[in-house]
């Protein structure tokens, strides 16, 4: 679905990511970790083509990222649910209408929609906050909420930033258990994130694979984890 | 980005995808007034237009329905030359009327230079026959080698050598009129270029948010030009109106006064400032389009 061969990326002169090869297939379940400014937002900004590499290729669904026009990256970006590390809101809209601004960016009619993203917002426990603004909402909502933005067209693979970075413990678990539950319904999860105590848990539920970036490099995280 | 596409979404509306830009910022002020003071300076530049053509087939018709003999002849051949002059005024086709005209009233003429106490009678000053065309007018160089066989004293002057200057100078007025509608409308479509921009930097976060799930830049140029194509069409609404009742309550022109107090429009042509808004509108959205699309190609 997406792949990254032999993608190297420079930054201000310095090499943030050298010779990065990585296969995500359908349906499975990655953990990217690493110290901050390693680059696991630049990797998972490659994924969803934020981000062109400086050498290298990135696939998705089959095609050459550099293949794809705007147009073409507008229409990958569909298949792929990003949970920005900040979520990314529009302030100005209820939360709800922040839900759904992946349908309406993609001509969808909403009204049909309705059911969809009731269940949505039930299934992420934000029903009672629909019709508040983001700025209104805590952490953990602004997180959950930001989940189901990514997932409400049904996006063949989840790239997320860091989705526990700003919630408490129980918050985590809950976002742990909506990727978990996203991933057996065959959606293929990437999650960046420093939490080993999460990643911890949810090997313990998934078969999940740990990725680690040291120096560039991206390798499988051993038994220290 | 198909523009019919476009067209239709402005005319139909799609709330969704105006809403996912905030209404409010400082150019939405900027373009309504902006439009706004450009369609009253173009209601006066059309009006300025209109002022000038009703002036030039003024000055036109005023000189081209009439035309003078000047003739000077020695003493004694004086009355037989007007005398044939006369006569082939008479038979010439397209001359309604042809009169000699008084001592008394050449003096008036030469008052405003000489003093109402000329002796026209000592000096030698030609005598002049007056001539009314018909509509069709006359054939004036036909006259013209009619009258050097038979009257050879007698010169034409069809008035074409006052009416040409004048009518040029109308001509060139109203250009200036039209001139001055396309800089208002080149002006107009700068500052909403300038305006979108601003705009569009403005709101950079939401492009890349809008980016992040998928919308092309189709989707996000079309919220901005609908709201500044909507927004221009308001502005020069208001500013047309205002404009058409300052128009409206200039002192009227009566008789031979001046030209700017004919400055306005009559009859039929008050309908010609109506088209103002929607000119302002359709540059608005050819501005905005063109600057949006710019400017989203250049971010990232």
């Amino acid at each position: 679905m997406i792949e990254l061969k032999d993608v190297g990326m420079n930054y201000g002169g310095g090499t943030l990511l050298d010779g990065v090869s990585l296969a995500l297939p359908q349906g499975s379940f990655h953990f990217l970790t690493g110290p901050s400014g390693a680059g696991k937002t630049t990797l998972l900004k490659l994924c969803y083509l934020e981000l062109r590499p400086t050498t290298g290729q990135v696939e998705v669904f089959g095609e050459p990222a550099g293949n794809l026009d705007r147009d073409g990256v507008a229409k990958a970006r569909r298949r792929i649910g990003v949970v920005h590390q900040d979520c990314q809101f529009l302030d100005h809209l209820p939360i709800v209408e922040n839900i759904a601004l992946p349908l309406v960016v993609a001509g969808r009619d909403t009204a049909a929609e309705a059911g969809n993203l009731a269940e949505l917002l039930a299934w992420t426990g934000l029903t009672h906050r629909a019709e508040a603004l983001p700025p209104e909402l805590s952490g953990g909502e602004r997180q959950r909420a930001a989940l189901a933005r990514a997932v409400i067209m049904s996006p063949e693979i989840i790239v997320a930033d860091e989705p526990t970075g700003n919630v408490d413990w129980e918050m985590s678990q809950r976002l742990l258990a909506l990727l978990l539950e996203l991933n057996r319904m065959g959606r293929s999860v990437l999650v960046a994130t420093h939490d080993l105590t999460l990643i911890r848990q949810a090997k313990t539920k998934v078969a999940a694979r740990v990725l680690r970036i040291r120096n560039g490099k991206v390798e499988a995280a051993g038994a220290d984890l | 980005m198909s523009v019919i596409s476009d067209i239709g979404d402005l005319m139909l509306g799609d709330a969704r995808a105006d809403r996912v830009v905030p209404p409010t910022g400082f150019t939405a002020t900027l373009t309504l007034f902006a439009s706004g003071a450009m369609a009253f300076l173009a209601v006066f530049a059309l009006a300025l237009a209109f002022a000038t053509g009703r002036l030039a087939e003024r000055w036109e018709g005023a000189l081209a329905q009439s035309a003078t003999i000047r003739l000077s002849a020695p003493d004694g051949e004086v009355e037989a030359q007007i005398e044939a002059a006369l006569t082939i005024l008479g038979q010439t086709p397209g001359v309604a009327s042809a009169r000699v005209m008084s001592q008394a009233e050449q003096a008036a003429l030469l008052a405003p230079w000489f003093g109402p106490d000329l002796p026209l009678d000592l000096l030698p000053v030609p005598r002049l026959i007056e001539i009314t065309e018909t509509g069709a007018g006359f054939d004036a160089e036909g006259l013209r080698f009619r009258l050097a066989g038979e009257a050879p004293g007698a010169v034409l002057d069809d008035h074409s050598r006052w009416r040409r200057p004048l009518a040029e100078a109308a001509a060139r007025l109203r250009t200036l009129g039209v001139v001055s509608l396309g800089l208002i409308g080149g002006a107009m479509g700068a500052m909403i270029t300038l305006a979108a921009g601003a705009a569009l930097s403005a709101n950079a976060q939401i492009i890349g948010t809008l980016r992040l799930v998928g919308a092309r830049d189709v989707f996000i140029a079309r919220a901005f030009v609908r709201r500044f194509t909507l927004r221009a069409a308001a502005g020069s609404a208001v500013g047309t109106a205002a404009a058409m009742a300052a128009i409206a309550v200039l002192p009227p022109a009566g008789g031979e006064t001046s030209f700017l107090t004919g400055l306005g429009f009559r009859g039929l042509e008050w309908v010609w400032p109506l088209a103002v808004p929607v000119v302002a509108a359709i540059v608005a959205f050819w501005a905005t389009r063109l600057a949006a699309l710019a400017r989203l190609r250049t971010l990232p």
